[in-house]
């Protein structure tokens, strides 16, 4: 029976009860209560099923390295899989749920998977599943995952929110025991910012639990008086449910902050995820206690002997009321202390070593504790729970001398330091022999950008496991940290205790039937006899051998396991311990909430949406929208029944023969002006654009050093020394960036300043033989062929606003491009519309926009282009000047494979039958290259059917280009016969270009 | 001709802190070095004082932000613009420069009240505790590109036109009551 006790409970309030479930059951919980501890006080001791033998597992720790107790919590849009019981606090009406277990926990089906067990060793998936190799993926992996798997993944969308937050310190301290406490106030007392994160509630970690004294006071009160004076400190900030996740380069730190995971539905976001700069970390973060290896040592029960001491001391829980201690130190005789001072019983201390005669083995038995020195477990009793152990002599090979009925088996082999943090950037360990445990290499810390250490290892994490030695090692290290003068540290009253003996298997000469029974891996299942199989089948890296037998991949990451495991792993290698070394440690510490990485980015604030100012307009009208980097564009507007494929014809249909306006504000737009902007644009495009006149347009094209063709668009002159340069819309910000990579690191001494105005206007292209009528009616400017000529613009007003009107077209049809200020291009397009009712005027999308510019043979960027294509595979030669010296890409296109006649060209493209090119179709050519696939010898860029011409219309790259005109070429169907062809010319429509000029 | 109006509307938040948007406001980006002669004085003619490095300096409606080594971003009511500009052409002439109006190209946003300063720290990798008195930080806020700086009780906060829904949503998710980090 595990029960609650009547008294006692340093962290529960007993006038607070909560209730809660568990499978469905109302259970009663206390305030400050986690909820294995609620669970145990319900005598829950079962808590879930391992990973791979579906075998009972009940809590094993009391923190966060607890690898059992994983629970399901919640429900629905609420539901979280996989917390663990051991930090996850109690609160009134939380639903909990077990995991891993069907059709109940109490009766599981895949049990039968530990019958097999003897049929499952370490690497088994491997070695079983690997032919035929197609059934992996089709057969067994399926099976599999079906099988395995512990928490369910949520169906629903997270009803909670999250959210990040930034912060910066000169020292971060991670842990707020009596260490990470007293190395904030030595940081902090020479002024240094100082933040305090501890992943629990409470402060103060074990030192009160193990019952330390501090400058005479105990611990309890110490922690207390410290943490007063610290909130007092202005220079000071305090966090508690707030877990260090990682460390990163440059004092870069994650830090999981648990705002309302007891309290939800308060409103407040659940967690936050703070992102901190800190210039020098202290890693306060504390040892864990190892399992030691007997058979049977998980079956539910057995525990931690400092988790015992937990329950008992903070919760007032008692896990049973016979509890057997096993250890090979004398630190786990607290564990009997604190069990018979609560009074329960304690009907043996089992200590491998064969003399404990220091203060704690001497009290525990004037207490009247027996103390059965050199003897160990044979092996553990029960299903799931335990009923008894048998004893036998540690030397020996597990012949039993004795039984003895418990409820619970309290064990400890050693405390390792919680070297994460120091170890995630780089810090190296070494192997402390005397203590059997890995701990901080002062000499060899993780570095910073300054090259000094990062990361000050403080108190039980730096292997000062004792809370004098801690406190003095706190002290010095968060003055170091801090670069402050030394701290004169909190004394504590000495503890004597004798040196463990490292024990890794127990009893040392167990045959393999006893070690088939020695967990290492409680989630996944690992046992020394798979980690010693795995040394026998060759491998030899720990790194190798974790990754074999799932050794420490689980989702506590091996806090439990891992230096048992390595042991055992050296031992079965006859190699030292250092010398088979450890895993890395990865971030993060304890899993983090995807919600918490989130942040706030999800539903409308996911991602940014650029809108242009007339998109309200769009949303309102029927726009179908498609993403242009983060933009959003009307693709199509849609009306009455129509599909887009007929919105998109009517529009094109309504501006070549009425008017029609397109939202063009994305376009990009930089002024580049100065005394050498002329010369500066001749080299940025390959055309000569110091030469145009002021108030004159020019298309152009820009190539990049290699001769790639990159962006183009309408340049204009303004002014004697300013030009002002289109470019596509998801080429705005980057051509900005080109212009000034060139200006401020090549031709730093050219006078010249560019300045993005890409959004200072909202840009409307009036497009159709009705545009001119349209513009007309709004009034205001002389919009005339003779005043405005094509390829020209005028700044005026047009129905009372200031406008700069361009005649450009990419339509092909007599057309304006109207910039106005962006607060005024609603009105404008409002006013457009209003005017153009009885002219037929119709909004058109991108999609017309595209099939228009087709159909006139003009190229797109990225559709015609794709980084590898030059301006003359585009016969876009006459867009290059011949007499300039230089321009950028000049050189890269003389070289010989960019001047090859055998390059793919532009044509056009008109298939037999009408019908339309499959999009990315290839173009066949006779044989078949070495890899036995096709030779294609062109491909398609643009495939549209044309409203206009009624059939199929296709733009693409061919070898020889239009040399091959009149050809018939076949283009490849995926899921048919090839495409019939003939090259033609790509101006498919009004090839004199009468329609442009109105 | 009508008003021109605000990206978002002038959109309104209220939580631990108070999110408005406010403008359009008249702005001017000005590309001039440093050292070009009379820049303070062309600085002087509009009633503005030359910004030392990362700082901005304010005169009644009108201020002066130091953007770049090269760029300053200048701010005057919205109809006088126009003005400036002019002003500015007079006083620089001959000396090489670059001004342009971007009074619609930007959003701003006023995120105000005790706690405002709890707002920023939530999207801005930026050290608001140490921000001087007067300084214009350059940064972000989430994912997009934002200049702020503090100004009376609360901030004012400068980011592109076409993500003035993203920021009002971003700061008001930011603002929410509950989530205040102190």
């Amino acid at each position: 029976m595990s029960t609650r006790l009547a008294k006692g409970g340093r962290l529960i309030d007993r006038s607070a009860a909560v209730e809660f479930t568990f499978n469905g059951r109302r259970l009663k919980g206390f305030k400050g209560d986690t909820l294995a501890a609620s669970l145990l006080a319900n005598d829950q001791m079962l808590m879930g099923r391992s990973f791979k033998y579906h075998r009972a597992r009940g809590a094993v720790a009391s923190g966060a390295e607890e690898p059992n107790a994983l629970i399901n919590l919640g429900r629905g849009a609420f539901m979280e899989p996989n917390q663990r019981a051991t930090t996850t606090e109690t609160f009134e009406g939380m639903e909990a749920q077990s995991q891993n277990h069907w059709p109940s926990l109490d009766f599981d089906v895949g049990v039968v998977n530990n019958a097999l067990a003897r049929f499952l060793p370490g690497g088994f998936y491997y070695k079983t599943f690997i032919h035929p190799r197609a059934a992996w993926k089709h057969v067994f992996e399926p099976v599999i995952r079906k099988a395995a798997g512990l928490g369910k993944a949520p169906t629903e969308m997270d009803g909670d929110r999250y959210e990040q937050a930034y912060a910066f310190c000169d020292v971060l301290v991670a842990g707020g025991g009596i260490a990470g406490l007293q190395a904030a106030l030595a940081a902090a007392s020479g002024g240094a910012r100082v933040m305090v994160l501890e992943q629990t509630p409470f402060w103060g970690g074990r030192a009160p639990v193990d019952g330390d004294v501090i400058d005479g006071m105990p611990a309890d009160t110490w922690v207390k008086t410290t943490v007063e004076a610290l909130e007092k400190m202005p220079n000071v900030m305090m966090r508690t449910r707030c877990m260090v996740a990682g460390v990163y380069d440059h004092g870069y730190v994650l830090a999981e902050d648990r705002i309302a995971d007891h309290t939800p539905g308060d409103g407040r976001p659940k967690k936050r995820l703070w992102r901190i700069r800190a210039t020098r970390i202290v890693a306060a973060t504390g040892a864990l206690e190892r399992p030691l290896s007997f058979a049977g040592n998980d079956i539910p029960g057995v525990m931690l002997a400092s988790a015992v001491r937990d329950y008992v001391t903070n919760w007032a829980v008692s896990p049973g009321d016979r509890t057997v201690v096993v250890t090979n130190n004398d630190d786990a005789y607290r564990t009997a202390i604190a069990l018979k001072e609560a009074g329960l019983v304690v009907p043996v201390i089992v200590d491998a070593r064969t003399q404990a005669n220091g203060p704690l083995p001497t009290k525990a038995r004037a207490m009247g504790i027996r103390v059965e020195t050199g003897k160990a477990i044979a092996k553990v009793k029960g299903g799931k729970r335990v009923t008894g152990v048998s004893l036998c002599m540690q030397a020996g090979e597990g012949a039993a001398l004795e039984d003895i009925s418990c409820d619970v088996v309290a064990m400890s082999g050693g405390w390792s330091p919680v070297v994460h943090l120091w170890s995630h950037c780089g810090g190296k360990l070494n192997w402390d022999a005397t203590h059997a445990m890995f701990r901080p290499d002062a000499t060899r810390p993780p570095i910073s950008h300054d090259g000094q250490a990062m990361v000050y290892p403080a108190g039980a994490a730096n292997g000062a496991l004792k809370a004098a030695d801690a406190l003095a090692d706190a002290a010095a290290q968060g003055a170091a940290a801090a670069g402050a003068a030394p701290f004169t540290a909190a004394s504590a009253e000495p503890r004597e205790e004798a040196a463990l003996e490292p024990v890794w298997v127990m009893p040392q000469g167990a045959g393999y039937k006893l070690k088939s029974k020695m967990w290492l891996d409680y989630q996944n299942d690992v046992k020394v006899s798979d980690v010693q199989l795995a040394a026998r089948e060759g491998y030899e890296s720990v790194e190798h051998t974790k990754r074999y037998t799932t050794l420490g991949m689980a989702t506590d990451q091996g806090k439990l396991s891992n230096i048992n495991g390595l042991a055992i792993l050296a031992g079965a290698l006859n190699r030292d311990i250092p010398n088979v070394g450890t895993t890395t440690f990865r971030p993060p510490y304890t899993p983090v909430t995807l919600g918490a990485l989130a942040g706030e980015a999800r539903g409308e604030i996911f991602q940014p949406l650029r809108r242009s100012p007339i998109h309200a307009w769009h949303e309102a009208n029927g726009a179908y929208f498609e993403p242009v980097g983060l933009w959003r564009r009307p693709y199509c507007f849609t009306r009455g029944g129509e599909n887009h494929a007929q919105s998109v014809e009517r529009e094109i249909l309504n501006t070549r023969n009425g008017v029609g306006l397109l939202d063009a504000s994305t376009l990009g737009k930089l002024i580049v002006k100065g005394p050498d902007a002329g010369r500066f644009l001749d080299m940025l495009y390959t055309n000569v654009m110091s030469t145009l006149g002021i108030g004159k347009c020019r298309y152009g094209l820009m190539c990049n050093e290699n001769g790639f063709l990159s962006d183009d668009g309408v340049v204009v002159r303004l002014s004697d020394d300013t030009w002002l340069c289109h470019t596509t819309t998801g080429g705005a910000e980057r051509i900005h960036a080109h212009m000034e990579d060139w200006l401020q690191c090549e031709w730093w001494d050219w006078q010249v300043y560019v300045a993005n105005v890409t959004e200072e206007y909202a840009q409307i292209a009036v497009a159709g033989p009705k545009s001119r009528a349209l513009l007309e009616k709004l009034g205001g400017m002389d919009v005339s062929a003779e005043t405005l000529p094509f390829m020209s613009f005028a700044d005026g007003t047009l129905g009372g606003l200031p406008v700069r009107a361009y005649r450009i077209s990419f339509s092909g049809e007599l057309s304006y491009e109207l910039a106005v200020p962006a607060s005024y291009g609603l009105e404008l397009w409002e006013k457009l519309v209003e005017a153009g009712r009885d002219l037929g005027v119709m909004p058109y999308g991108t999609e017309a926009m595209h099939i228009m510019r087709a159909e006139k043979g003009f190229i797109m960027i990225g559709d015609e282009t794709d980084g590898t294509v030059i301006p003359q595979d585009l016969n876009l030669g006459w867009a290059i000047s011949k007499k300039k010296a230089d321009y950028l890409g000049k050189r890269g296109q003389e070289r010989s494979f960019l001047a090859s006649p055998d390059r793919w060209k532009l044509a056009g493209f008109e298939t037999l039958d009408g019908s339309v090119i499959p999009d990315g179709a290839y173009i066949i050519a006779p044989g078949s290259n070495a890899n036995g696939q096709g030779n294609t010898q062109g491909r398609v860029t643009s495939t549209y059917y044309s409203p206009t011409l009624k059939k199929g219309i296709a733009m693409g790259l061919i070898k020889g280009g239009m040399g091959r005109a009149g050809d018939v070429v076949e283009f490849t169907k995926i899921g048919g016969a090839p495409v019939k062809a003939k090259v033609v010319d790509p101006v498919f429509y009004d090839k004199e270009g009468a329609n442009q000029n109105g | 001709m009508a008003n021109p109006v605000a990206p978002w509307g002038n959109a309104q938040f209220d939580g631990f802190a108070r999110i408005r948007e406010i403008g359009p406001l008249g702005m001017i980006t000005l590309r001039v070095k440093r050292d070009v002669p009379g820049l303070a004085e062309a600085f002087a003619a509009l009633g503005l004082m030359l910004p030392d490095p990362r700082r901005i300096t304010a005169a009644g409606e009108k201020s002066a932000g130091w953007m770049s080594p090269d760029e300053y971003l200048l701010i005057v009511p919205y109809a006088e613009v126009g003005a400036a500009l002019a002003s500015l052409a007079a006083s620089l002439a001959g000396q090489h420069h670059l001004a342009a109006n971007v009074s619609d190209a930007r959003a701003v946003f006023r995120i105000e009240g005790a706690k405002a300063d709890q707002v920023l720290k939530k999207i801005a990798p930026a050290d608001i505790d140490r921000l001087a008195p007067g300084e214009l930080r350059r940064s972000r806020a989430a994912q997009v590109a934002a200049a702020f700086w503090q100004d009376g009780e609360g901030y004012t906060l400068v980011c592109f036109r076409s993500v003035a829904g993203y920021m009002m949503g971003l700061l008001s998710h930011s603002a929410m009551p509950g989530s205040e980090l102190v």
